[in-house]
């Protein structure tokens, strides 16, 4: 398909990633609305949305790249750098913090050397903060890797994230 | 041969996240080591977290059910024949005795963890579809009608009565209509939401169906929390079965009415769960809250009408449909009716999902149900309604769970999460963390909230350090009222609710001098 995008760089130029963002840009029916649903897809994909794909996403969505930039610096799941191997999120929130999650965020940050929403400089651990993961009743929730884990203990994320 | 022995384990998350799927996997090799023929199905969560991973075994009986079990404890079971439903330390008994449950009025959560979240057959066979035929045969005024009769009332936070909005809708004229579905649950202190499309995706469908057939939408939306993989999935797969069944695409069941479903993932926003910031979303821009009027329901998704509901809002609607609109009505009591999903949450020793008529009261629900603190300390605050929602003390107890009475104490049910907190809170460390989330959350829209919400957490660290207090406690009633009054949405209009009862019932925190690392634990 043809777009300003391919016609300003020649489709010669295009490389296998660019081609396939085009082709998920299409699978959304390069519909602008679509665009939470295509940041999602790719760092599903990638891990993370590279700012070369942002100039993609908004030729093929009609939109400047200010417009999708915006859309991801507003939405906290957007990450435009590559994740680390293991990401924790913790929950803050109040049902968690009345199960002892503070004592868990900082007592896993200190034994991480790490402070919220950084990564160990090997970028093996990452610790991100969420608000509520719908597990209240079986806090300390956090999710390690995108899987939900109720009752949290330090010991028991450091011996997960430890194994590789 | 003998039959199967059917064993029922949940794939709800929160089961999940205490090592459901392991049990399984360890109840299926010792079956099959053992030569025991077994059923292994995956349910959603009757609601017991505390008894989770919980595994039932169907016998001549009933169901009986083990709990909370470990996988250490299941080679244990298996020597104790749980297959046939043997004793063990860990056995509850008939499932249906178990009093926390037994006691429910189990309405929009009659068929969660019983079946496989995905068999339709079983749907059917437990009266799904039952409300969606009954509507279909009815003029669309009609179902309106006894949406409005049943007393429904919106389950997302803010009480607005259900049959009002879908008859602005169904009378808006306009080319397209849109169905919505909020399920971006983004209280602290619920899971209603997520146990319902985990556990009985099928009924929030059927709800929607019979929404789009009385407003006269095609197409519906469900806004699904990022934060909730799982609930996606069944979701998804959920959809799936009703289109491969027929009861989604054109012509349903032979009709004139062609529905259909789709999909959209949030993105760790909570204020996406306003609802005109969701709209926002799903529009595929940044989640910007819009001022009204115009109305959703006239002006909402794509500048067409849109009934905006939430998840239990809509899941209620066919066995309202099903059973009629005076079953409905007769649960409840005054200007609340029908049951309201509570959810346990906190410092809880028995954390969970209550279904009620309202009118229970809150001692009812944190001792009755509850059994008091998990830590064993007496209870000192309790959140009700998230996190804009406000902090209560023990002596709120035997306040009925109703709008207007919780208004009368200046509290609100929300979604219905109750959060308890034993003796070792700081009441003025929450207040901060209030405000504190606040700024975080806030869209960015107006002032008072999103500069007010900065100021106003650093006025209450100053307060908590000693900091001229009486100067800053005026300072921060004052921001208080002005975020009050001055807020587009209740993101900023109602954040000053947790930090004034705060001030309120728990004084004595904001002028502590024996702050210590208590909190810190
Ligand atoms: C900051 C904020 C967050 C909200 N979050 C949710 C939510 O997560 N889910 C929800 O259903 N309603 C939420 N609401 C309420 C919605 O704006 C809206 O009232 C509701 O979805 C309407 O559905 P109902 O009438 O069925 O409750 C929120 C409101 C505000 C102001
Ligand atoms: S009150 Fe806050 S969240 Fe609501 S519109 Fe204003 S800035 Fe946005
Ligand atoms: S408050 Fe932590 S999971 Fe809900």
């Amino acid at each position: 398909m043809l777009n300003i995008y391919t016609m300003r760089r020649g489709i010669k130029l295009m490389s296998d990633g660019e081609k396939a963002l085009m082709d998920l840009c299409t699978s959304h029916g390069n519909n602008a609305a679509n665009l939470l649903e295509i940041l999602h897809d790719v760092q599903h994909e990638n891990g993370f949305v590279a700012p070369d794909d942002i100039h993609i996403i908004a030729d093929a969505l009609n939109l400047s790249a200010a417009e999708v930039q915006g859309v991801i610096s507003f939405y906290p799941d957007f990450k435009t750098t590559p994740p680390a191997k293991h990401t924790i999120k913790i929950c803050r929130a109040e049902a968690c913090q009345a199960q002892g999650s503070r004592g868990l965020e900082k007592n896993l940050s200190t034994a991480l050397g790490v402070k919220m929403g950084e990564a160990t400089a090997d970028n093996h651990v990452a610790i991100e903060a969420v608000y509520c993961l719908g597990n209240c009743a079986l806090g300390p929730a956090v999710m390690l890797d995108g899987k939900p884990q109720g009752r949290a203990t330090v010991d028991g994320l450091l011996a997960q994230v430890r194994k590789g | 041969m003998v039959d199967k022995v059917k064993i029922y384990i949940p794939d709800d998350s929160s089961a999940i996240s205490v090592g459901a799927d392991d049990v399984a996997q360890r109840v299926a090799e010792m079956a099959s080591a053992q030569n025991v023929a077994i059923d292994l199905i995956r349910t959603g969560s009757r609601g017991m977290f505390w008894l989770e991973p919980m595994i039932e075994v169907e016998t001549g009986a009933g169901r009986v059910a083990y709990g909370p079990v470990t996988i250490s404890d299941v080679d244990r079971l298996f020597k104790a024949d749980f297959t046939s439903g043997g004793d063990h330390s860990l056995a509850l008994g008939l499932v249906a005795d178990i009093p926390y449950l037994a006691k429910q009025d189990r309405v929009t959560f009659a068929r969660c963890g019983i079946a496989a979240p995905l068999d339709l057959a079983a749907y059917k066979a437990t009266d799904g579809f039952k409300g969606f035929e009954a509507a279909l045969k009815r003029p669309q005024a009609d179902v309106v009608a006894d949406i409005l009769a049943s007393g429904l009332r919106g389950r997302g936070g803010a009480g607005f009565p259900a049959g009002i909005k879908w008859q602005t809708v169904m009378q808006a004229e306009a080319k397209h209509k849109y169905i919505c579905c909020n399920a971006d649950e983004g209280d602290s202190g619920t899971f209603a939401d997520r146990m319902l499309m985990e556990g009985d995706p099928f009924q929030l469908l059927e709800g929607m169906m019979i929404a789009g057939y009385a407003v006269g939408a095609e197409v519906g939306y469900i806004y699904i929390r990022s934060e909730y993989p799982a609930a996606i999935d069944k979701i998804k797969g959920a959809v799936e079965v009703l289109q491969d069944a027929g009861l989604l695409g054109s012509n349903i069941l032979g009709t004139d009415f062609s529905f259909n479903i789709k999909i959209r993932r949030g993105a760790g926003a909570y204020i996406c769960g306003e609802e005109t910031s969701m709209l926002d979303s799903l529009e595929g821009k940044r989640g910007m809250v819009r001022s009204k009027p115009p109305i959703p329901a006239l002006s909402g998704l794509f500048g067409m009408p849109t009934l905006v509901n939430n998840v239990l809002t809509l899941a209620a609607v066919p066995s309202i449909m099903a059973d009629g609109p005076e079953a409905y009505y007769a649960f409840g009591q005054g200007r609340a009716r029908g049951t309201q999903p509570f959810q346990l949450a906190g410092n809880i020793k028995h954390g969970g999902l209550v279904e009620l008529a309202y009118g229970v009261t809150l001692r009812e629900l944190i001792e009755g149900y509850g059994g008091d603190t998990k830590s064993g300390r007496p209870v000192r605050a309790i959140q009700l309604g998230g996190p804009l929602g406000a902090y209560v003390s023990a002596s709120a107890l035997d306040t009925p769970m109703d709008y207007e009475a919780l208004g009368e104490i200046g509290a609100m049910l929300g979604h219905g999460g109750i959060v308890v907190f034993d003796d070792s809170v700081d009441m003025a460390q929450q207040a901060a963390f209030a405000m504190e989330f606040c700024a975080v959350e806030s869209c960015g829209k107006c002032t008072p909230c999103r500069i007010g919400s900065v100021r106003g957490r650093e006025t209450i660290e100053k307060i908590i350090a000693g900091e001229c207090p009486s100067d800053n406690m005026a300072l921060l009633t004052d921001l208080c009222d002005i975020m009050e009054a001055g807020s587009l949405c209740a993101m900023g209009g109602l954040t000053p609710m947790p930090v004034k009862s705060a001030i309120t019932h728990f004084a004595e925190d904001f002028t502590r001098s024996d702050r210590g690392q208590e909190f810190d634990k």
